[in-house]
């Protein structure tokens, strides 16, 4: 991330540490990951030690401090989507991809994450692919959502 | 401003004025674009506009993109008022009838009405056993309003409270009817409003400067109450803040944040646009209603962290810090959040304030069980959301008075269990609550009854599990959920957590040994006893409440190596009966190639090969892959 970026998004926070969390979260938004070099780049630009910009950069499950690929799959392994079958989903998934949850594709073109609960509960099992949602899902419903990706 | 409300009585009179400009016999489409976006609603809204524009009829009516429903099973959901005709699984290709048939003749659409058991139609929601047997207050408006308009929040009657509680009520009455009314927060422990807002009216504060905090971090797995309260009616949550503000903060300087989970995107734009409006109305701000109040209200987004949810850890994060929980020996109330006074509750705590003052105290003292009369622990009042999930058949959210049972959750209003399939246990409390089973299904659901069977009402997420459940694998879910969600603090909490995982691990990888439950109940406790916050302290519960109503389930993983369930896969093996016809689907499907055998005879799973992964049996037309 280029210095002027960065520096309109602390400016966009009024450069208070308070809301470091909300600057990490645009600068994930702009990069997709977080990089080392924009980290350093923040502590130095916020005048905060490098270690409190990681203690939040890793606390929380939202951000990856790894390069994500081009396609984001996310699958919810909250309860209501563990009873009705996520676990098996994800066992799929990483079986067509050869892919390890929370890691991407050899070709940088998929990574595949998890997480707790997207509050579609009731329509378990759900998947986000490329921030669209889908409910219900199944191995076979799946393949056809992944497709388009797979013969990329 | 151009549509700031000056004051009290103005409110009133800007509301006739909409009321008068709006025509009641005005069609409008409700669709819900929450959860049902995942079966495609968004393509729904998309549809209509495009066909109404075809028919040149955009002007002449609405469509509302609304919160929940509720009835989320039955998704898309559409409602067209003011008739309240309610359609489920609308697709694309409906969208055509429903304009020509519905909007413009006033018929219905039969194919897209809720049957009920007896292949009747129900034309209204009302007339859907789901929703017949609910009281549905906190949820009522959510088909009804735009939750972006400020304006449909106003003609509903919205903000009256507020102008109430600001021009006939002193704040210490406010505190007294909250305490009165026996609130108890949504949001977990269940502890009386009332008793919190007072505390932390009484707290010194030298610069008059009082937080007041709306938890909206829903970290339970299979939760999604305030979801839909947030991105169904927004306001209702905000004014039951100003009101708290002003009954807690005033005279003094009160500031507001509502702390988002960062899971919820929607919640986090529509609770920024309600607040955008609320401001340009003079209801939040300086000055607010002309009053000489004034509050204000910051959105903070979390980033995926579980603990963040509990108040102090939450404080924590608002600051810019890691989530992390400190000892309450100071009370959050005296010194929380930057050391000032604080009072967090939780959104649904907060949505029902503007109701308990709309409709009174013996309205809601009338709902629920116990008597709160003299003692705000007395009983559990008002209606509870519950996120209804899991293998039911009607999932969804459901709105109960305190005191329904189980059953009538579960069988009356969610229909039963999938598939006809034998219910087991219903886990409600999140991670910090507990599986019943069946013998308990009539229990009546309150704050107090749920604790005494070794769970907790928490938040309201209520996760049905049948006999293909296994509750030694859900006990294995929970502690990994909570091992991974330790923010580390603890000894107990980080290790102890960790060791519970290992010992159920091996049991469910059929390495399980005599003294293993012992020895979890032993570590469960300790886990319990020496950890810093609630999510330690109520860590094992998932595992003593499965131990408790499931001991058997355990000793079958441990002494026979048998999963009856047929979850853990170490415990379970693939082989084909011969019913097989000999198709080849499964050979052609399995991930291992491990299937072998002719066209049209019986094939054998080499099982050195096999991984379990279900496919073959998935597949199979024939019911010939049994599962030992
Ligand atoms: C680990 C943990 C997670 C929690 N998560 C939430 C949550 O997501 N939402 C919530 O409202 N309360 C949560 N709570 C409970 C809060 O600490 C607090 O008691 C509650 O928000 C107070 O509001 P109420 O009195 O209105 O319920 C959590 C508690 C713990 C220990
Ligand atoms: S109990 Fe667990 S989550 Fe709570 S403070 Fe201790 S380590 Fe952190
Ligand atoms: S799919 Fe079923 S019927 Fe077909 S070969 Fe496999 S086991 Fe036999
Ligand atoms: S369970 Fe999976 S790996 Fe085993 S035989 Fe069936 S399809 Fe093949
Ligand atoms: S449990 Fe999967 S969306 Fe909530
Ligand atoms: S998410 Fe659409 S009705 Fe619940």
């Amino acid at each position: 991330m280029d210095d002027a970026k960065l520096k309109s998004i602390i400016e966009k926070h009024d450069r208070d540490p308070a809301n470091l969390l909300a600057i990490l979260m645009d600068i994930q938004k702009e990069e997709r990951w977080l990089p080392k070099e924009t980290l350093k780049a923040l502590a130095a630009e916020m005048n905060l030690p490098l270690a409190r910009v990681y203690a939040l950069a890793t606390f929380f499950a939202a951000f990856s401090l790894k390069p994500r690929g081009k396609h984001l799959c996310t699958v919810c392994m909250g309860t209501a989507c563990h009873v009705r079958g996520a676990p098996r989903l994800v066992d799929h998934i990483q079986r067509e991809f050869d892919v390890l949850a929370g890691n991407t594709t050899a070709d940088m073109k998929l990574t595949l994450e998890t997480v707790n609960c997207v509050g579609a509960c009731a329509l378990g099992p759900l998947v986000i692919v490329d921030g669209e949602y889908h409910g219900n899902m199944n191995a076979g419903k799946m393949d056809r959502v992944l497709k388009p990706i797979k013969q990329e | 401003m151009a549509n700031r409300i000056k004051s009290v009585s103005d409110l009133e009179v800007y509301r006739k004025k909409l009321l008068a400009a709006r025509d009641p016999k005005r069609k409008t489409v409700a669709i819900c674009t929450s959860g049902c976006t995942a079966y495609g609603s968004m393509k729904l809204n998309t549809a209509f506009r495009e066909e109404l524009r075809r028919r040149g009829l955009e002007q002449k009516i609405d469509i509302k993109l609304t919160g929940c429903h509720g009835y989320c099973e039955r998704g898309p959901l559409v409602v067209i008022h003011p008739a309240g005709i309610f359609y489920q699984r609308v697709k694309v290709e409906d969208v055509p009838q429903i304009i020509e048939r519905t909007l413009l003749k006033d018929e219905l659409v039969e194919s897209l009405l809720f049957k009920d058991a007896d292949g009747k139609p129900c034309p209204h929601e009302d007339d859907v056993p789901f929703y017949k047997h609910q009281m549905r207050v906190l949820l009522a408006n959510n088909s009804r309003l735009d939750p972006t308009s400020l304006d449909d929040y106003i003609a509903l009657g919205g903000y009256q409270s507020l102008a109430k509680a600001l021009s006939k009520h002193t704040p210490e009455a406010l505190v007294k009817l909250i305490k009165d009314s026996g609130l108890r927060g949504r949001g977990g422990g269940g502890f009386p409003a009332g008793v919190k807002w007072e505390s932390c009216r009484k707290a010194p504060s030298a610069d008059g400067v009082r937080y007041i905090i709306c938890n909206a971090d829903e970290g339970d797995p299979g939760a999604f109450m305030d979801r839909a309260v947030m991105e169904g009616n927004p306001h209702l949550v905000l004014e039951g803040m100003i009101i708290g503000a002003f009954a807690i903060g005033h005279p003094g300087d009160p500031r507001g944040y509502i702390y988002i989970r960062n899971e919820y995107p929607l919640a986090v734009e529509r609770v920024g646009i309600a607040l955008q409006q609320a401001r340009e109305y003079g209801l939040l701000g300086k000055d607010i209603l002309g009053t000489g109040f004034s509050f204000d209200i910051k959105v903070n987004k979390g980033g995926g962290a579980f603990v963040c949810g509990e108040s102090t850890a939450l404080m924590a994060s608002i600051e810019g810090d890691v989530g992390e929980p400190r000892a309450k020996h100071i009370h959050t109330v005296e010194q929380g959040l930057y050391d000032k006074p604080t009072n967090l509750n939780n959104v649904e705590t907060w949505a029902n304030v503007p109701l308990i003052l709309e409709r009174g105290l013996e309205w809601f003292t009338g709902i629920g069980t116990g008597d709160v009369k003299d003692n705000p622990w007395g009983g559990s009042k008002g209606t509870k959301i519950f996120a209804l999930v899991g293998k039911v058949n009607n999932t969804g959210l459901v709105e109960v008075p305190m005191g329904a049972s189980l059953r009538d959750i579960i069988f009356k209003i969610g229909g039963g269990i999938i598939g006809g399939k034998k219910f087991k246990a219903v886990q409600t409390g999140g991670p910090s609550g507990g599986c019943l089973p069946d013998s308990l299904l009539d229990m009546t659901v309150d704050f107090d009854k749920l604790s005494e069977a070794g769970s907790m009402m928490g938040s309201g997420g209520m996760i049905v599990m049948d006999e293909s459940t296994c509750m030694v694998d859900v006990a294995r879910y929970f502690l990994h959920f909570l091992a991974e969600e330790s923010c580390g603090k603890c000894v107990t909490c980080r290790e102890g957590l960790v060791q519970l995982c290992v010992i159920v691990d091996r049991i469910c990888a059929g390495q399980g040994k005599a003294g293993d439950l012992e020895l979890l109940e032993e570590l469960g406790n300790t886990v319990a006893d020496a950890s810093l916050c609630a999510l330690g302290q109520t860590a094992p519960n998932p595992l003593r409440s499965t131990i408790r109503y499931f001991r058997e389930e355990y000793e079958r993983h441990i002494r026979d190596k048998r999963c009856p369930a047929k979850v853990c896969k170490a415990l379970i093996t693939f082989s084909i009966n011969d019913k097989c016809t000999g198709c080849t689907i499964c050979a052609k499907k399995c991930p291992q190639s491990c299937i072998s055998g002719e066209k049209k005879k019986l094939h054998t799973i080499d099982q050195s090969k096999c991984i379990k992964c279900g496919v073959c049996n998935d597949v199979c037309n024939f019911d010939a892959v049994s599962v030992e």
